[in-house]
């Protein structure tokens, strides 16, 4: 089962859909989250998320001060400023 | 062209000029307010995901924040107030006003002062006219607010709360309740209580997370910014009412034109026909005397 992603920033949502990998870098250093990750509540530090998709493609985008949950397959990145790089 | 006739046909002409103005303005203001609840709609799930993060820190970690604890004793309450930069709204800037208003007087009925933060060109005219002081005001965006401006606002009063400078704070906004309804709504932003978002009660329980850093530190860096996302979606709520309440002030302008015309178009033909009722008769007259003084 896909892990199912949505990436929102304060004005609107940046990406959503399916992602095999998720590699974040939060402020206690780099998380790599695949499907049946634990509930994670954790902040971002400033840097790129990358998102790996279902297809194999990888989506780079820039989350400054934020924060990304994961808790039942379900992955939120949170950034008041997320843009795709 | 008698006096009168040509009084009616100019009231005529310039209730049409007006009309055409504020029939322009309504469907202005219509297309506004599609895209100011398209704006409201795209920030959704971000408030909606961080309200549901700083619930779950707030419920699993009985952290105590000093955003989030009363204080024994509230000497000063900051106020922001939302007002609109252009006016032509019907009673949108002025329930705000009174709303405010009333609230002040509540809060210094209780013993506390009142510090005022203004939004909006209108909120700072009333207050400048009256010679009322304010701490500090925003123009000029009120119609399409972005995300900084939400972010200037909440750390400008997070600082005062944190400083102890101000013990509670509160905004006052319209509310957009439907396209015809704007209602002027208080809510107290600090300090906190969360507020469950209205799809979190089906959703499952919250899961226990783990918390990266250590839950008291996610809370310091969420509450803020959770105050900050209430700010942005009521600046966001006050745009989108703002235009709902100009395209109804604009349509009940439109009518009254209309009515206006239908009025004095009614007086100028019975002008018209009083003009020529006299014409007629000064030719009978006429010609009465012309055939008697044979």
């Amino acid at each position: 089962m896909p892990l199912s992603v949505s990436i929102v920033s304060a004005t609107q949502e940046v990406w959503s859909g399916d992602a095999s990998q998720i590699i974040a870098k939060t402020v206690e250093g780099e998380i790599g989250i695949l499907t049946g990750h634990e509930p994670v509540l954790a902040l971002l530090a400033e840097g790129q998320v990358r998102v790996t998709d279902t297809a194999g493609t990888v989506h780079r985008v820039q989350a400054d001060e934020g924060f990304l949950s994961v808790d039942h397959d379900r992955v939120e990145i949170v950034a008041r400023d997320a843009a795709l790089a | 062209m008698g006096a009168k006739l040509r009084v009616y046909t100019q009231k005529i002409k310039s209730a049409q000029t007006t009309k055409k103005i504020t029939k322009a303005m309504e469907l202005i203001a219509a297309s506004r307010i599609q895209k100011a609840l398209g704006r409201v709609e795209a920030s959704s799930p971000y408030a909606r995901a961080i309200t549901r993060a700083v619930s779950a820190v707030a419920t699993y970690s009985n952290e105590g924040h000093p955003l989030t604890t009363e204080r024994e004793e509230i000497k000063r309450s900051a106020v922001i107030v939302l007002t609109s930069d252009r006016g032509l709204a019907g009673a949108f800037n002025s329930q705000i006003i009174r709303e405010a208003g009333e609230l002040r007087a509540q809060l210094e009925q209780d013993g506390k002062e009142v510090d005022h933060y203004l939004v909006g060109r209108k909120a700072v005219q009333y207050f400048q006219f009256r010679r009322r002081a304010f701490i500090k005001d925003w123009q000029g965006q009120t119609d399409v607010p972005d995300a900084e401006l939400a972010r200037e606002i909440a750390d400008l009063v997070i600082e005062s709360y944190t400083k102890g400078e101000v013990d509670e704070i509160h905004v006052v906004y319209n509310r957009f309740v439907s396209m015809m309804t704007q209602e002027p709504s208080v809510v107290r932003l600090l300090p906190l209580e969360i507020v469950e978002a209205d799809q979190a009660s089906d959703e499952a329980a919250l899961p226990l997370y783990e918390f990266e850093p250590e839950p008291a530190s996610v809370l310091d860096a969420l509450l803020p910014v959770y105050v900050e996302s209430r700010i942005f979606n009521a600046l966001l709520q006050s745009a989108a009412a703002k235009q709902a309440a100009t395209q109804k002030a604009m349509k009940s302008a439109s009518d009254n034109a209309d009515k206006l015309i239908t009025d004095y178009t009614r007086l100028r033909n019975n002008a018209r026909q009083a003009e020529i009722t006299q014409q007629i008769s000064e030719i009978v007259g006429g010609a009465d005397a012309l055939s008697s003084a044979k």
